[in-house]
């Protein structure tokens, strides 16, 4: 229930109210959809590396069925969200700005959706925490905040945990997916807060978890009260006012207990872990019904949208198919983003899939977004500064940016800027201040891997160096010792020929062995000289060498004429250049 | 006491070296294109002035006026000036060879700021005591560190901005010094 | 004869001065030359040899020295800027005669037509080849510099130099090189109906 005293709250810097505009999709209760034609799963939705697909084209897979096993760097299987049949893995275009194509695994669903037997883990509180952190890796479940990030992963390296914030707080504007979760399934959601306590328990002490929520979601917050009820002491509800960018994880840190993240740290640094809520939903649903992670809550709205609304959505579900269940009613240049209005990114192919950070498809009209085209010099008002939640200085970065000056960047804390867009929504140039961020990032980096790479391949270089240089005085002192042995066995036979009369029979037998060695190796060095002769004649015919030969001999001559070709070419060239210019036209 | 920092005021702000005597401008336009450099330069600029003054005052004091030399002040004094400069160099180019070969030229070019030898002379002129001589070159130094540094990060920023073509390099940079020497003149008439 | 005093007050002060400096230059004295080093680490390292040095060193060192700084065509405009920040002299462009900036490549040999000479392995001057004598030669793609050099000597010629593929982590967000801007949702409903219909 409510607090008996009051909590401080602290504030971040900065931050700004856009219009909410949460009341276009929160009014309906979360949809299923029908089953789309096709999905694409990709391969891969996160950090680390995917794991081999174990299924084959042509498979019959059931709902729940894991079609790659885990992968290296805490790469996450995936699984078949519904029954069909399984195609061949080709590429797609990614669900990424640059929709630079992956690996997917396309299934037809064969309109059953016929589960597997899922294996719940019962008593799962009996369980050690690295038991149930294997269960959560198996079952593929990821941060479902944003950056998607391997949650067992995150799970297993944390130490030390003291609090456990739960991110109900869904900032953004139009989003509302964490919203409905919040309200319909808060025993889910609280479930999943218990099991996290208990795997992050160290030396028998279970961390306090808070559940963060925005006052602009009373209904969710009345919910989630009610479903926490009397029982769970170390669970607490806590209100914080709207303001974007609250959900960020820094910032809700700050607002919750004052202390902020070292730069380049983790909260896990300084005893805090954050989940969202619908990681926790998922971590429960994962352990209290052994399902794995198939589908996750999407938003459908904007003003283009006449179903919009929130709905259950497959893994891997086409654009396409969430379009044509939201009824979209293209306009004109019609822009669809994933994600929000500040944080999204516009795709332009429809098949683009669903992956497990999509929390949001909004197509707006072009009234109601319209895109920012224009694009004015920076007449240094300072508003940027006034609400970066980063303490940063926006409008000296965008200079610096511009100028390419990354030392300059790195100085102003560029690796800081968490994206929020809070910058660019209040620029009156509209300069669109995070994509010369996000720019600048990635030649920073591109140039740091470069400066890697050159360093390893001058290490190379020179280990490569030394190594011929060994080699060479290798090869000089064998030469040296075999002539020395010769000359020493060379000096020991003549001074054999000089004692010959005087010698007994055993030492005759001595020098024999040498002098049949002698003679044997100038044979050898004979069939030698007869062999390369032979070699130096032009190449036989192929009838009569195995063809492995005929072969190389041929790729031999073929390069041979490309290069004579080439070469004569060249000649031609310089040749038809030379003449007088009086041909010229 | 407050002899001593009514003249550090004086020479720091009032009758700043650079922006209100215009003395020691090469070095001023030439190594304030990063913060880094001037912060260098100013730290060897503060070292020579400040010995070049107590030298000077010392060679002055006991060789030249005790000898009847006065006509050789100016020579004597640009002697002084090299000397110390040359063992400047040395002293930073065993500490931080990155510095001296950012500074480049204009570290022996030193030897040729009028400022140092504006303040050699102008102790002498101005008839300064030994303590007040050590000051007033201190004075000085800071004045003209405390330009240089100011300068120089104007310009850092300034190389980011959006200048029109024909503006952009020296001639944007002398607009800049120009409305700091305006600023700095606001200064007249706080020390008397 | 106030002018004697005046010249040997002076000679005097300058043979104490002379001195003085003299005793200091030995007291600081400076050794090696770490400009050929920040230099050189800026050069690129291929050590393709394009432009005229064997090797990035040598170049690094011919620098030093008052060579030109736009001869590295690996290392592009940006190395060229750096060199130009590095030695105080101009930044030109790059010297087209000694080869142009191109899309970083890495080496692929194909490996039905190898024949095991070793020359390849040979030639690479960050041992990025992989081979014995008659066995099969491959490259280790991560640690190729895509400098060329093994092309040449290969008397099959089956080694080609194939564009590293882009992948989204190490997108530099180049809005312009996204294909399509605009969702076609007529295309997009036929396009839905012919994957589903050419899956088994």
């Amino acid at each position: 229930m409510s607090q008996h005293n009051p909590v401080k709250l602290w504030r971040f810097h900065g931050g700004v109210h856009p219009p909410e505009r949460k009341e276009l999709a929160n009014s309906t209760a979360i949809r299923s959809l029908p089953l789309p034609t096709v999905l694409y799963i990709p391969l891969r939705q996160h950090i680390g590396v995917s794991g081999n697909v174990c299924v084959k084209p042509g498979d019959r897979v059931l709902r729940g069925q894991a079609l790659t096993e885990p992968g290296v760097y805490g790469g996450l299987p995936v699984h078949a969200p519904t029954s069909g049949i399984v195609g061949e893995v080709i590429e797609h275009p990614s669900n990424h700005p640059s929709q630079l194509p992956e690996p997917v695994l396309p299934i037809s669903p064969d309109g059953q959706h016929e589960a597997m037997s899922f294996q719940a883990l019962t008593d799962a509180m009996s369980l050690s925490p690295l038991k149930l952190i294997q269960h959560l890796h198996n079952s593929g479940v990821a941060g479902l905040g944003g950056a998607g990030f391997p949650t067992a992963q995150k799970l297993s390296q944390a130490r030390n945990i003291e609090l456990l914030i739960i991110n109900g707080v869904e900032c953004e504007p139009y989003i509302v997916s964490d919203d409905r979760l919040m309200r319909e399934h808060a025993e889910g959601i609280i479930r999943g807060v218990t099991l996290l306590q208990h795997i992050l328990q160290h030396e028998q002490q279970q961390p306090e978890a808070i559940i963060a929520v925005e006052d602009n979601k009373p209904e969710a917050i009345s919910a989630l009260r009610a479903a926490l009820g009397e029982t769970h002491s170390n669970i607490r509800v806590q209100v914080i006012p709207t303001l974007y960018p609250s959900g960020g994880e820094k910032q809700l840190i700050q607002i919750l207990t004052g202390k902020q993240v070292p730069v380049r740290g983790y909260p896990a640094d300084i005893g805090i872990l954050m989940q969202n809520v619908g990681t926790a939903f998922a971590i429960a649903a994962a352990v209290d019904k052994g399902e794995p992670f198939m589908e996750r809550v999407v938003t459908l709205t904007g003003e283009a949208f006449q179903q919009p609304g929130t709905a259950w959505v497959l893994l891997g579900t086409p654009i396409q198919h969430l379009l044509e269940c939201g009824e979209l009613n293209p306009s004109e240049q019609q822009r669809i983003i994933v994600g929000g209005p500040m944080m999204g990114y516009t795709v332009a192919d429809p098949l683009t899939p669903i992956i497990k950070t999509t929390n949001c498809i909004l197509a707006p009209t072009a009234v109601e977004l319209p895109a920012a085209e224009n694009e004015s010099p920076c007449i240094r008002c300072g508003m940027c500064e006034q609400v970066c939640p980063a303490s940063l200085l926006p409008q000296q970065l965008q200079w610096l940016a511009k100028a390419k000056d990354h030392e300059g960047l790195a100085k102003h804390n560029l690796a800081d800027c968490i994206e929020c867009g809070a910058c660019a929504y209040v620029c009156p140039s509209e300069i669109p201040l995070v994509h010369y961020y996000r720019k600048a990032k990635a030649e920073m980096r591109e140039e740091r891997i470069e400066q890697q790479k050159s360093e390893i391949a001058r290490l190379r270089f020179e280990a490569r160096q030394e190594r011929l240089e060994r080699e060479k005085i290798e090869r000089q002192e064998r030469h040296k010792k075999a002539a020395e042995a010769r000359e020493k066995a060379l000096a020991a036979r003549e001074k054999q020929a000089a004692s010959d009369d005087t010698t007994p029979a055993a030492d005759k037998g001595a020098s024999d062995p040498i002098k049949a060695a002698l003679a044997r190796a100038k044979a050898k060095r004979a069939l030698q000289q007869e062999q390369q002769q032979e070699a130096q004649q032009p190449a036989p015919a192929a009838t009569d060498i195995d063809p492995q030969k005929a072969r190389v001999a041929a790729a031999i001559a073929r390069a041979k004429a490309k290069r004579e070709a080439m070469a004569a070419e060249a000649s031609n060239a310089a040749k038809t250049e030379q003449p007088g210019d009086n041909n010229e036209s | 006491m407050t002899e001593i920092l009514l003249l550090l005021i004086a020479t720091v702000l009032v009758n700043n070296f650079v922006l209100v005597q215009f003395l020691g401008l090469c070095p001023f336009m030439g190594v304030s294109g990063k913060l880094e450099t001037a912060i260098g330069m100013s730290a060897a600029t503060t070292f020579v002035l400040t010995l070049a003054s107590v030298c000077s005052y010392l060679v002055n004091h006991y060789i030249l006026i005790p000898l009847d030399l006065m006509a050789l002040r100016t020579l004597s004094f640009i002697l002084v000036i090299a000397v110390v400069v040359q063992f400047t160099e040395m002293v930073v180019h065993k500490a931080s060879p990155t510095l001296y070969r950012l500074l480049g030229i204009f570290l022996p070019l030193i030897t040729t700021n009028c400022a140092v030898l504006g303040v050699a002379l102008l102790n002498i002129s101005e008839q300064h005591n030994f303590v007040q001589s050590i000051f007033y070159g201190l004075g000085a130094a800071i004045g003209f560190s405390l330009v240089l540094i100011l300068f120089s990060a104007i310009r850092e920023r300034i190389a980011a901005a959006d200048v029109p073509v024909a503006f952009r390099g020296a001639a944007i940079g002398m607009i800049t010094a120009g409305l700091m020497s305006l600023a700095f003149m606001g200064f007249t008439g706080l020390v008397s | 004869m106030i002018w004697l005093t005046g010249i040997i007050t002076l000679a005097i002060m300058a043979l104490v001065f002379g001195l003085i400096l003299g005793f200091a230059a030995v007291r600081f004295k400076v050794e090696g030359d770490p400009l050929v080093d920040q230099i050189d680490e800026v050069l690129p390292q291929t050590q393709c040899g394009q432009c005229g040095y064997p090797g990035c060193r040598p170049y690094a060192e011919a620098i030093a020295n008052g060579d030109d700084i736009n001869k590295c065509p690996p290392g592009g405009e940006a190395t060229i800027q750096k060199l130009a920040d590095i030695t105080g002299r101009e930044a030109k462009p790059l010297d087209a005669a000694h080869g142009v900036e191109d899309t970083k490549k890495v080496a692929y040999i194909r490996e039905d037509e190898c024949i095991g000479c070793m020359k390849c392995i040979q030639a690479c001057p960050v041992d990025a080849i992989i081979g014995a004598t008659r066995q099969m030669h491959t490259i280790i793609a991560d640690e190729c510099t895509g400098c060329d050099l093994c092309v040449e000597p290969c008397p099959v010629d089956c080694i080609d130099m194939i564009p590293v593929e882009a992948k989204t982590e190490r997108w530099r967000w180049d809005l312009n090189s996204i294909p399509i801007t605009v969702v076609n949702t007529v295309e997009a409903k036929t396009a839905a109906a012919k994957n589903e219909q050419e899956q088994p």
